[in-house]
């Protein structure tokens, strides 16, 4: 038996949540003395590899094989859940990223196992399995409690510390070769930006509301996020209007976020904004009206015109570095 | 081509979310039920593909799984002009139980394309899409922000980190649809009201299922405490705070 983590990996690379995984499979596999072990399907970097083993996992195991590079989730569950029966995983982690949305509901049916998504933190207990997950888009949580003998988990991104062991993992290659009847989707074109901070990895997160008044007054925004090596976001009607990219909108019908930081710059704070960022661990609030219920969920606040205040804070921010 | 939308009905997205005092049930006590969001989203989708003669797709058809309380929710989306409605009378939150009713609806009567929202706004579940493709052995596609028909060829994409891929897929399959696959949610209008009293809403009793999990209790989240107001002529303090105070930057 063993707790089973799948540690995407992107372009051969892992990221802090790879990290994250590996670490909460570690501490669960504490809990219940079981080894951990991870799995990721690809070619990562032999270092990358090594640096993961350092979380805490026995084993990591890494499937190669044909046409594995864009994820067909028919393919990826099958091998997947192949791997689960193989080494007998008793718990299955995976990120509550896209991927993970992706797999984790077709491994609960092919392994029979009860789902809990969006999961914060370590079991309430194992005995029996009770989680506490993500409700009602931030609102609430909810504690789940998983039946079967096989359970499943997708952890939140952004919800568990590192835990750095130093440790050696093993590492043990293998070849898959994917039933070719189940490969049915077929990526036609892939259109990506590179270099860019995604929004979903940053630690720091400066987003704008309808109170920039106009896509013109991005400046001074865009100017502190990259003194702070922050992503850019902003509210859903800014998207809406034209103003940003869709891929900054953050909420609940957007991206949802948990950054250290997050800045709301003019941002009203309705339930379906704070529903994409509320488990940041702070918020920074801008805002002309104090009474604007973004104050309610912010540590910090500044009452006062975004348009005056900004230019201020990018000069103290420089200040700052330049000490 | 016939398209069936999977609907759940979710508070609106408004409420002020509020437990029964031993925390063991959503109170919904005055609450206004609505179609969950990304499904009115679907919805609109698959009438703007029936609306397009070019695509094939001649028939538009909601299900949702729940007790006949839910119906009005269910008309709405037949208001909104869907075609026609399943209702499999059973209540769960488990996912599981609710895909293998979805499947097993699917197998008595086929469908082309499957829409599923990326997840219901109550219980976040982001389960059941997948559960149904796998359940069906169909192929799926997640996080789906544009759908289009073109000489009877589904073409999709999806957000990836930093982007997003077109992809193609053979028909029947479920694709999990979020942000983008379309502008804004259609709204009844008064004639889709009263056609919609009329429309065929087919109930069916449930398949035996076991939930896989339960629901033991919900707790609100800590609140946060009281906002530390920064003097906007002195923003250099709201720095130093971050620094020294929250250690964030
Ligand atoms: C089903 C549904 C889903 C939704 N999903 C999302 C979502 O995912 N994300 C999202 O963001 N919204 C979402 N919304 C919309 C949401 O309800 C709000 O309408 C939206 O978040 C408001 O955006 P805003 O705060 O930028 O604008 P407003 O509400 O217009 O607020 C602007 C704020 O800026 C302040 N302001 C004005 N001038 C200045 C100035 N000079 N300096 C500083 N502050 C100033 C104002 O006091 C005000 O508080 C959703 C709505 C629905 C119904
Ligand atoms: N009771 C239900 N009846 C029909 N479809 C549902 C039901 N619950 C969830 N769904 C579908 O599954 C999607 C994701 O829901 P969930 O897995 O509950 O987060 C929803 O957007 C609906 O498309």
């Amino acid at each position: 038996m063993a707790i089973l983590v799948f540690t995407e990996n992107w372009e051969g690379k892992f990221k802090k949540l790879s990290y994250e995984l590996a670490s909460y499979a570690a501490r669960i596999a504490e809990m219940m003395n079981l080894p951990a072990m991870a799995l990721t399907i690809g070619n990562p970097d032999p270092d990358e590899l090594e640096k993961l083993g350092h979380y805490g996992l026995k084993k990591i195991l890494v499937a190669h094989g044909k046409n594995l590079g864009t994820l067909d989730n028919q393919v990826y569950a099958s091998i997947i859940g192949d791997i689960a029966l193989q080494v007998s995983a008793s718990v299955l982690i995976l990120s509550n990223n896209g991927t993970g949305k992706a797999l984790a509901p077709r491994l609960a049916v092919r392994l029979k196992a009860g789902l809990a998504s969006g999961v914060n933190g370590l079991p309430i207990s194992t005995e029996p399995f009770v989680l506490r997950k993500r409700a009602y888009s931030g609102n609430a949580f909810a504690h789940v409690a998983i039946h079967t003998p096989v359970k499943i988990l997708t952890l939140s991104q952004n919800s568990f510390e590192l835990i750095d062991k130093q440790s050696k993992a093993e590492i043990e290659t293998f070849q898959v070769t994917p039933d070719s009847n189940l490969m049915k989707t077929k990526v036609t074109d892939v259109q990506k930006q590179t270099g860019k901070l995604l929004l979903t990895d940053a630690e720091i997160v400066v987003s704008g509301g309808r109170g920039m008044k106009s896509p013109d007054n991005w400046g001074p925004l865009i100017e502190l996020a990259d003194l702070l090596g922050a992503a850019l976001a902003c509210s859903r009607p800014v998207s809406d209007e034209g103003w940003r990219s869709h891929e900054e909108h953050t909420g609940q019908t957007g991206k949802v976020i948990a950054p250290n930081l997050y800045f709301a710059v003019g941002i009203s704070g309705a339930t379906q904004h704070l529903a994409g960022v509320s488990s940041s661990k702070y918020i920074v609030a801008v805002n002309t009206d104090k009474d604007a219920p973004v104050f309610e969920a912010a540590q910090y606040g500044i009452v006062g015109d975004a348009l005056k205040v900004l230019p201020k804070l990018v000069e103290a921010v420089r200040e700052m570095k330049s000490k | 081509m016939k398209i069936l939308v999977c609907m759940s009905q979710v508070p609106d997205t408004t409420t002020k979310v509020r437990f029964t005092p031993d925390g063991k049930s959503f109170d919904a006590t005055g609450v206004q039920w609505v179609i969950n969001p990304w499904d009115e989203l679907s919805l609109t989708r698959a009438l703007e593909l029936k609306d397009d003669a070019s695509t094939g797709v001649t028939q538009v058809t909601v299900a949702h799984v729940g007790p006949v309380g839910n119906e009005p929710t269910i008309r709405k989306a037949l208001a909104i002009g869907a075609d026609d409605a399943i209702r499999v009378n059973t209540e769960s939150n488990d996912a599981f139980v609710v895909s293998s009713q979805l499947a097993e609806a699917i197998r008595q009567n086929p469908y082309d394309i499957i829409l599923c929202g990326i997840e219901s706004c109550d219980f976040n579940g982001s389960s059941v899409g997948g559960m149904v493709a796998e359940m069906l052995g169909y192929p799926s596609v997640s996080a789906v922000s544009s759908l289009k028909i073109e000489n009877g060829q589904a073409i999709l994409s999806r957000e990836i980190d930093g982007g997003k891929e077109i992809l193609t897929v053979p028909t029947p399959f479920v694709a999990i649809v979020q942000k983008g696959i379309t502008k804004e949610p259609r709204i009844a209008a008064m004639r889709g009201i009263m056609v919609a009293r009329t429309k065929p809403l087919k109930v069916m009793e449930p398949i035996a299922t076991e939930p896989l999990t339960s629901l033991l209790q919900f707790e609100k989240p800590q609140p946060r405490a009281a906002c530390k107001l920064i003097d906007a002529e002195n923003p250099q303090q709201l720095i130093e705070l971050l620094q020294n105070e929250a250690k964030v930057i």
